[in-house]
This record gives C-alpha cells, structure tokens and sequence, in this order.
C-alpha cells in the first residue's frame, strides 16, 4: 500500500486547514439575486407579450418584492467585504474577465430597473397615490412611453443576473465542485423556478397560479436535468473533479443535498404540482415554498462544499 | 523580464528560516504566513521518500486570482510578479477562493496579502527576496528567466525541476528541483 503524510507548517486564518473565505452572506445573495432575476423576468416577459391583463401578479404585483431582495441581497454582499469603505473601488473599472466585477455592473442596471418598475406600478398597490410634482409625471410617462424598451433591457439583465449566480463559482478552477460551466444555466433555473413559486404564493388568479405551476413543473424537470449531467460530467472528468462529485455521492453533503435540495427542493413540489393541475385539491402554498426552501438550500449546499473541494498536489 | 524561483528539494531541510525572515520583512501580521513548508512523506514502510519544499505564491503567468478580481486590485506587475494594490482590494475573497494553491490570506486591515517575491522592497533594490537570503542551505534561486546568467535560469538548466498542479492550467513561476 502507497501511504502519503502531507504536513504543512501553514495555518492562516479562514484557509486552513479547510477554505471558508465566504459564509452565509454569499449564498444569501445567491439566492435573493436568483429570486429576484426570476421575478423581473417573468414580469418583463408577460410585458412584452403583450398578456399584463391575463397575469397581474407577475407583471405587477411580485416586482414589488424586488428591490428589497435585491436591497438585503446588496447588504449581505456588503457585509461579506473585509474591507467595506472600499467597495466603490468596485465601480472604477469593468474587468470582463472577472464574474464579479459583472455582478456588480449588472446590480447597478437590475438594481434602478426594479424600482423604476414598481414607481410605475404604484397605483397597483396603492390606488390614491400622488407624485405630486409635474416632472415626476414627466419622467413616468416617459417610462411608459418606452416601456418595451425598458421591459427588454430588464429581461436580457434579469437573465445575466440569473447565469451570473452561476457563472460567479464556475469561473474558480481552483474549487474543483464549483468549476462546471453548467452552473450558469443551473442557477438560472432555479432562480425562475424560485421566481415562479413566488409568483404563485402571490397570485389570487386561479389561471395564472395554472400558468405558474406549468412553468415550475418544466423548469424543475430542467433543474433535474442538468443536476444529472453535472454529476455525469464531474464523474467523467478527473481524480479532483470525482472527488467533488462524491462530497454528495456518499460524503459529508450526501444527506442535505440529496435530501433538502432534490427530494424536498424539487422532487416533491414537482410531484404536488402535477398533482394539482391534474384537478387535485391541496394547499397552495405547499409547493411553492418547498421549491423556494430547496433554491435557498441548493445555494449554501453549493456555497459550503466548493470551499471543501480542492486540487491535490 | 520574467521573475522566477526555484526551490531545491533535495536541499531544504525545513527549518523554517524563509517563513521568519518573510514575517519579519514584510511586516506579517501574527498568525499568519506568505510562505510555508511542506514536508510530503510517501511510499511503502520502509521505502519512504521524503519531498520538503518550501512554498509560497506561485506568481502565475495565467493568474486565476488576477482574472478573478473585479476591481483590479490583483496585477501583473513588473517581471509578472503578481501583487496586490491595498487600498484597491475590497476584501471580497474572489481572489482568494480563486488560488490552487491557497496562496493568499485576509489581512486583519481588510484587504488580501499574500508573496510578492520582495519586488518594492528588496528586488528593486538589487537584493534576493528575503527568504532566498536567509537559507542556510541556498536551496532557493531567484532572478529573471529571460537573463540566461541568472541564477534561476542557471539551476534550471542543469536540473530536473516540477511545477505544482501545472493541470491547474495557471504556468506557476515556483520551480522545485527533483
């Protein structure tokens, strides 16, 4: 038998012996960004087909969720800096190469965006609501004069915040768990999936929560998908990628993953959903919230085991 | 100008003197280290092989931590040595969780620190980086592979040498003699 005893002298602060640079701020973003994206999406979507009649809550209601995810999302962000008098330094460059640096700049566009949103759909939320000042009507009704422009520009940013949930892990080669690129498109689901479920708590129209529950159950089916080929990917790859696969098939993130994320995340809302628009009678918000506990779960699951998983040298 | 170091395994008995005289130079706060021993023991009692080396950040040609860093703070300074500007970094850890080699520590004032070869203070100086000039063994060579007379390139072309994790795609400028 080969034995090999690594002894290293170095124990720095938050590196040894295991990574954990990053806690729960990070996946909290995660997931309120993914939420969010998933919400504007929508809204933006139903806006520019022309159908805000036929879904009043994506298009109007749940955006008005967005700025304060997105708000508490930017919070914990900024709680995650050790140096946080710097994070302007953040907006004197746009780095292409740097997921981050276009996390920031497409916070800075969705971020305006969803407030500008919800100033128009005020009068939704609250009928006797005054601007009070002419230019206030000026700008609303310029927005409103270019609404579709606005509603594209929201829907092409809503889905770069949504793949860049993603894309902000799979571009670390050196967390070998977190360096597949089919993280983007993952993250992007499951922030729809998540927006949906959203949407659905909300809604009070039999027809769009039917609508809603279609599109989780598709989305959800596509979750299922890539999550397969990811673990098809990792398995198929070498010795560091095998060994990230196995943290859930068979180590330490087997149960939260498998059990929180896949059985309660997906599987059984899925099930619940199909159930119900197959003209079962069951309570309503069971499958939408399971589906936005496992989005939530996904992310810190992911989070904490790419800082477990590493080269071999 | 390409800075570089090689490190010989066959002559470092780890004593840790580079790790000190790191700390101490470069003003290290307690608790931590830029660089560091390794000591690998492997093979089949009684044929074991010891390997020490002593590490530090690899100053990559293809840095994962200077592409990751997203305002600009992680650079490619002179003779590609790769540091970073302080009052730059923001702390966010991108860097950090982008080494391979865990390279790179959260500094107590905020911003990320790691190796920078002695590059203000010693190398543009004239002088080896402090932990080449304190070894008691001279197991460690620095200079520039483009000068052939340099003593890094002089021991690389007369030696066998490895990288670490070179699969990692990043061409680290830490060379360890075999």
């Amino acid at each position: 038998m080969r034995e090999e005893i690594i002894v290293s002298g170095r124990m720095n602060y938050l590196i040894d012996p295991q990574l954990h640079i990053w806690h729960w701020h990070i996946p909290l973003y995660l997931f309120l960004g993914g939420l969010a994206a998933g919400i504007l999406f929508f809204a933006a979507l139903y806006t520019i087909l022309g159908k805000e009649k036929e879904y009043p809550t994506a298009v109007k209601l749940a955006p008005f969720l967005t700025p304060v995810l997105l708000t508490v999302g930017l919070l914990a962000l900024l709680l995650d800096l050790n140096h946080k008098l710097y994070f302007w330094q953040l907006y004197t460059t746009i780095r292409l190469q740097s997921p981050m640096s276009w996390g920031a700049w497409t916070l800075m566009v969705v971020t305006p965006l969803s407030i500008i949103w919800c100033a128009l759909n005020i009068k939704e939320l609250f009928p006797a609501w005054d601007w009070k000042y002419k230019w206030i009507y000026d700008v609303d009704a310029f927005f409103r004069n270019n609404l579709l422009i606005i509603s594209w520009v929201m829907l092409i940013s809503a889905l770069i915040l949504g793949v860049y949930t993603g894309i902000l892990f799979s571009a670390f080669n050196a967390r070998p768990l977190w360096n597949t690129s089919i993280l983007g498109p993952l993250f992007l689901t499951s922030g729809l999936s998540t927006g949906a479920a959203a949407i659905i708590l909300m809604s009070k129209n039999a027809h769009e929560r039917h609508n809603f529950a279609r599109i989780d159950l598709m989305l959800i089916g596509i979750e299922l998908f890539l999550i397969v080929h990811m673990f098809m990917g990792f398995l198929a790859s070498t010795q560091v990628h095998i060994d990230a696969a196995s943290l859930f098939l068979g180590g330490p993130y087997t149960t939260p993953f498998w059990l929180f994320v896949v059985t309660l995340g997906l599987g059984i809302p899925a099930l619940l959903e199909l159930l119900e628009l197959k003209g079962f009678k069951m309570p309503a918000y069971i499958a939408p919230a399971l589906v936005i506990f496992g989005g939530l779960m996904f992310r810190f699951i992911i989070a904490y085991a790419g800082q477990a998983s590493r080269w071999l040298y | 100008m390409r800075y570089a170091m090689a490190v010989d395994t066959k002559k470092c008995v780890g004593c840790s003197d580079c790790v000190v005289a790191c700390q101490t130079e470069n003003n290290v706060p307690i608790g931590f280290c830029r660089d560091w021993v390794v000591e690998v023991t492997d093979g089949t009692y009684p044929q074991l092989e010891v390997e020490i080396r002593s590490e530090r950040c690899n100053h990559c040609e293809n840095s994962p931590c200077v592409r990751c860093c997203p305002t600009g703070a992680s650079h490619y300074a002179e003779g590609g040595v790769v540091l970073v500007t302080p009052h730059k970094c923001i702390g966010c850890g991108a860097c950090i969780a982008s080494c391979p080699y865990d390279a790179r520590y959260p500094h107590p004032d905020g911003h990320v620190d790691k190796c920078t070869f002695c590059l203000h203070n010693r190398v543009e100086k004239g002088l080896d980086p402090a932990c080449v000039s304190v070894c008691p063994t001279k197991c460690m060579y620095f200079g520039d592979l483009d000068d052939p007379n340099s003593p890094v390139s002089k021991v690389l072309k007369t030696r066998k040498f490895k990288t670490l994790i070179p699969e990692a795609g990043t061409n680290p400028q830490l060379y360890f003699l075999i």
